[in-house]
């Protein structure tokens, strides 16, 4: 007489369903895992890079010579730059000597919110540089913070910072002219620029404040 | 997998039952991707590697999968198989997906991947599989393709923008003289679905012209009330 076969009861079902489903979890995670830690040196090595390109728009290459972001000083409270968490202070250096600083910045008033800056200031204070890196400003409007964008290409409207030294400057030069100031704008887009260049000089005036703690090296 | 499979594959994936014009999947990244022609491409490139691979994955482990919870496998396969091609893409070709970045994770919300493994990688070998899912992308590429040139060309008048980021050196081509208005339906998503449209009428045109003319002539009908 042949035993008679049990049929597969569904609470044996959904464990062994369960149990399938678990290894498959496992494996596929596994494999995730694995190719995240396999890509990671090439992906952090391609970010560096792009966060260099980005820095050699505001200090040519040839002003420095040591490993720029790996010389930094962080300082906690860096509200003065429109940062929520510490910010990091590049320095460049060349032959030792502090050539520069690269730092970044938050103009918190643009039009459509904020705008990210990166700025170089030489070691006395005067600015060699200013970028926006990101912004959602108006296409066709305000956008022309950025060089690309912009439609002189002879003398964009961000290179006015260059050779500039804020802190020298009276206050009320620190604007665009249509309020008194020195900077140029574009006609029906001046928000963008008054907020780019309320934080420019906010910037400067917050590593002014904390230069000591800049300079003081790890 | 014999000639006659894999012809049968290829018109189904690139015609018969072409995903964009038949199926009607994978509308929302399609609306947002065909603004021009090189993105429409870049993303069905990207799309063809992953329905490729996910063909392949699933099709081996066909008879692994208990039927009940296929759905959460299948999405569990092709969710990471296109994270590890993002970063593979990431950390081998960086320039290329710098172009293609965002269009990468896309895929995933795409219904046609999980659609065509579902209907067919689910029940066929790995090979087969693997020239399905070529095969549907090849028919993306071709419709998404043509439907971001024709926004591309109708909303602002040129060809190929874009095509300096992935070939670098090469400049789009200006088709209407450089002070065409640009026409801007044709650019948002509303132009995009009638654009849409008209290529499925087109396709379903063809068709109906095609079955035409293959059923013979039918016989004169006989007179009625004939007389005697």
């Amino acid at each position: 007489m042949t035993p008679p076969v049990k049929p597969i009861t569904a609470p044996r079902m959904a464990v062994r369903t369960a149990v399938i489903l678990f290894l498959f979890v496992v494996i596929f995670t596994a494999m995730l895992s694995g190719a995240y830690l396999w890509t990671l040196p090439s992906i952090e090595a391609a970010a560096a890079e792009e966060k260099m390109k980005l820095v050699d728009e505001v200090l040519p290459r040839d002003r420095y010579d040591n490993k720029l972001l790996g010389d930094f000083a962080t300082i906690e409270k860096a509200e003065g730059l429109g940062l929520d968490e510490p910010a990091r202070i590049y320095r460049a250096r060349k032959g030792g000597k502090l050539e520069a600083l690269i730092l970044e910045a938050v103009a918190p008033d643009g039009y459509a919110g904020k705008i990210r800056l990166l700025l170089a200031l030489a070691a006395d204070g005067q600015i060699i540089g200013v970028r926006a890196i990101s912004h959602k400003e108006t296409p066709g409007l305000g956008d022309y913070i950025e060089p690309k964008k912009d439609r002189d290409k002879e003398h964009p409207w961000i290179a006015q910072f260059n050779g500039l030294s804020p802190s020298a400057a009276e206050e009320k030069d620190w604007k665009v002219k249509k309020d008194g100031g020195r900077f140029d704008s574009v006609a029906g887009a001046t928000v963008t620029p008054r907020a780019v260049i309320k934080a420019v000089r906010k910037a400067t005036l917050f590593v002014d404040a904390n230069r000591e703690k800049i300079l003081a090296s790890q | 997998m014999t000639r006659d499979e894999f012809r049968q594959i290829a018109v189904n994936g690139v015609w018969k039952q072409n995903t964009s014009l038949v199926q009607i999947l994978g509308l929302c990244p399609l609306l947002a991707v065909t603004t021009n022609l090189v993105n429409g491409a870049m993303l069905s490139l990207a799309t063809i590697l992953v329905m490729a691979l996910s063909g392949i994955a699933i099709a081996t482990l066909r008879n692994l999968i208990p039927h009940e919870i296929r759905i959460p496998v299948f999405i569990l396969i092709v969710a990471t198989l296109v994270t590890v091609v993002d970063l593979l893409f990431n950390a081998n070709l960086h320039q290329l997906y710098l172009v293609l970045g965002i269009f990468i994770p896309l895929i995933v919300t795409n219904c046609i991947v999980l659609a065509r493994v579902e209907a067919f990688a689910n029940k066929n070998p790995p090979l087969q599989s693997m020239f399905d899912g070529i095969f549907m992308g090849v028919g993306m590429l071709w419709t998404l393709s043509l439907l971001g040139g024709l926004r591309e060309l109708i909303g602002k008048g040129t060809l190929f923008s874009g095509i300096d980021m992935v070939i670098p050196g090469l400049s789009p081509l200006q088709i209407f003289p450089a002070d065409y208005p640009g026409f801007l339906l044709a650019m948002l998503p509303p132009g995009a679905f009638i654009v849409l449209g008209c290529l499925i009428a087109w396709k379903n045109w063809i068709e109906a012209r095609a079955s035409a003319r293959r059923k013979p002539l039918s016989p004169a009908p006989a007179i009625a009330g004939g007389s005697h």
